[in-house]
């Protein structure tokens, strides 16, 4: 079985964004990067379906975006996959979720992927696009937003996770594309022998001209922060003064607090 | 512009969240038409036209017989656009109608600014403005985002889609239920929420002793309750449970969009972040600008003196 897992490095979203000289993304520098958490989930998955089957199925792990991204295919291979491809593009944030999906299409399409794994969406961009535009470009069948994977028999027993708490549960065959929901595993760290390890294996590089086939469908014009619709009260300071005027302002404005 | 409004469907009926579709075409000013793979006694109460196929025949959700369907009325109607929810049903479809009709897909639409629309993206954080280079588009609009206001009414002229059986690699086996509610929040007057800004699986007791002193539930965002620090039952958003308590406590919550459309509709919200910026202002009537840590066990002190 040949397994290919998609991820993506982006910034640690707690940070504050500033709009980069393009004006249609966010400045890069002072930015702590990792992998898209979702994506670890689908590390994670790629690397327990090779354990469970002795260890036979080769995970390949690609990335496309600037030299940075080596870390978190880095990362990938410290948790068990094989081998990593990086696609290296300077200009990832120009192309949209059509051309990312058509860049990694157009990579897997000759070399037989049996399984694709990807998060279900990228905590930056957020489309929830590139995985099942991958799946519908490549002809494979293709289940989003897992909580729940199981394999045997060629057959895939997923569950998604749909609103409210309740889930769906849905069998496919392969060749398949599943895009993994948070908690749908256990994400591991990697070990210092596994990073050690990883060191030695394979990390190929193409430049994204290589896959590069398709024009945008569409194109960011403005990344900004949004309008502050504002009205709420500021309190900022020292804590036992803030704590006063809380409890003035719940006592005032709020039956609960008397 | 023609608009097709792919409506959502579940257990037998329709969700109400299909109604939003049609604000966000009278947003856009675009002519409607709905689509719906249900059954006729769920058909949406709208003065238009609506494509229905019998989700007997077809199941409640098949994406690829779903997809031909959505297809067959949009070829019909020569739609211009086709609008999804952003939820598990819309961001699972859309790219796949998307793909096939050669369309632009635009996620998580928030508004229409002068015709242009509006995305969210960085958790919240930020927001895109798209322009469109294909002739046809497909849309997911946020939940929420496009209010429909008052009762729907309206008698829906139906048009029967009826393609022979679809091919499909998939297979839909059933729904699996919510655990029954250990806590029930909708019905709690106050809740007091951890977010991962409390920092460890211990923190949670003096968010839990903040909830007590003010007689509320305690509740929790996402990745607190991924992390094992707050059972499931607790979780509030768009995957845990809606509330609307008097008063909602945010103790260390950035204010995802799936958390706050889970208890924006709370009459009072206090936000406590050392972030000002956090999404979380954006709803919260007080925002408190301190690390959780130090600012509630000091509330929690001050209550119950």
């Amino acid at each position: 079985m040949k397994i290919l897992v998609c991820i993506k490095q982006v910034p640690d979203m707690e940070s504050r964004f500033k709009v980069n000289n393009s004006g249609v993304w966010y400045e890069e520098t002072d930015l702590a990067f990792r992998m898209n958490e979702y994506d670890e989930y689908a590390v994670e998955q790629a690397v327990q379906l090779k354990e469970q089957s002795g260890n036979a199925p080769d995970v390949t792990v690609l990335s496309i975006g600037p030299g940075r991204v080596v870390e978190a295919l880095k990362k990938a291979l410290a948790m068990g996959c094989d081998r990593a491809v990086h696609i290296q593009d300077d200009e990832y944030y120009l192309k949209d979720s059509w051309q990312i999906a058509s860049i990694i299409a157009a990579y897997a399409k000759d070399l037989n992927f049996d399984l694709i794994f990807t998060g279900m969406q990228s905590q930056d961009r957020g489309s929830a696009q590139v995985g099942v535009t991958v799946a519908e470009l490549l002809g494979f069948s293709c289940a989003t937003t897992l909580v729940g994977f199981a394999y045997g028999g060629n057959v895939i027993t997923a569950k998604r996770e749909l609103e409210g708490g309740l889930k769906s549960v849905i069998k496919l065959r392969l060749p398949a594309v599943v895009t993994c929901q948070l908690g749908l595993n256990t994400p591991r760290y990697p070990t210092l022998p596994n990073i050690m390890k990883a060191k030695k294996k394979e990390m190929l590089t193409h430049p994204v001209a290589d896959f590069l086939k398709e024009g945008a469908h569409s194109a960011t014009e403005r990344f900004y922060l949004p309008a502050k619709k504002g009205g709420g009260i500021l309190l900022e300071g020292d804590v036992n003064d803030m704590v006063d005027r809380l409890v003035e302002i719940l006592k005032e404005k709020n039956a609960v607090v008397r | 512009m023609k608009a097709l409004l792919v409506s959502e469907y579940r257990e037998g009926k329709l969700l109400d969240a299909s109604y939003e579709l049609l604000a966000f075409a009278d947003k856009l000013g675009a002519e409607k038409t709905m689509v719906l793979i249900g059954s006729e006694a769920a058909a949406p109460r709208f003065n238009g036209k609506v494509y229905l196929a019998d989700a007997a025949k077809y199941g409640e959700y098949n994406p690829d017989v779903h997809k031909k369907i959505v297809l067959e009325a949009a070829q019909r109607e020569n739609s211009d656009c086709v609008v999804f929810l952003h939820s598990s049903y819309g961001w699972d479809l859309a790219p796949r109608v998307a793909t096939a009709l050669k369309a632009a897909q635009i996620s998580e639409v928030v508004s229409i600014v002068d015709g242009k629309f509006e995305a969210t993206c960085c958790n919240g954080k930020m927001r895109r403005m798209v322009s469109l280079k294909t002739v046809k588009t497909v849309v997911t609009i946020q939940a929420g985002a496009f209010s429909f206001s008052g009762e729907p009414q309206g008698t829906p002229h139906l048009e029967r889609l009826d393609p022979a059986e679809i091919a499909s690699c998939l297979e839909f086996v059933g729904y699996e239920a919510a655990e029954a509610k250990a806590v029930d929040l909708t019905r709690a007057e106050v809740i007091v929420s951890a977010g991962r800004g409390v920092g460890k699986k211990d923190n949670v007791q003096a968010i839990a002793a903040l909830a007590k002193a003010l007689g509320g539930e305690l509740g929790a965002s996402r990745p607190v309750v991924d992390a094992g620090w707050v059972d499931h039952s607790h979780q509030v958003g768009t995957t845990g449970q809606t509330v609307s308590p008097k008063l909602y406590v945010a103790c260390g919550i950035s204010g995802a969009i799936q958390h706050l459309a889970g208890m924006k509709k709370s009459d009072f919200v206090v936000a406590i972040n050392k972030d000002k910026h956090a999404p979380i202002g954006e709803v919260a009537d007080v925002l408190v600008v301190a690390d959780v840590l130090q600012f509630v066990p000091a509330l929690t002190a001050r209550l119950l003196k």
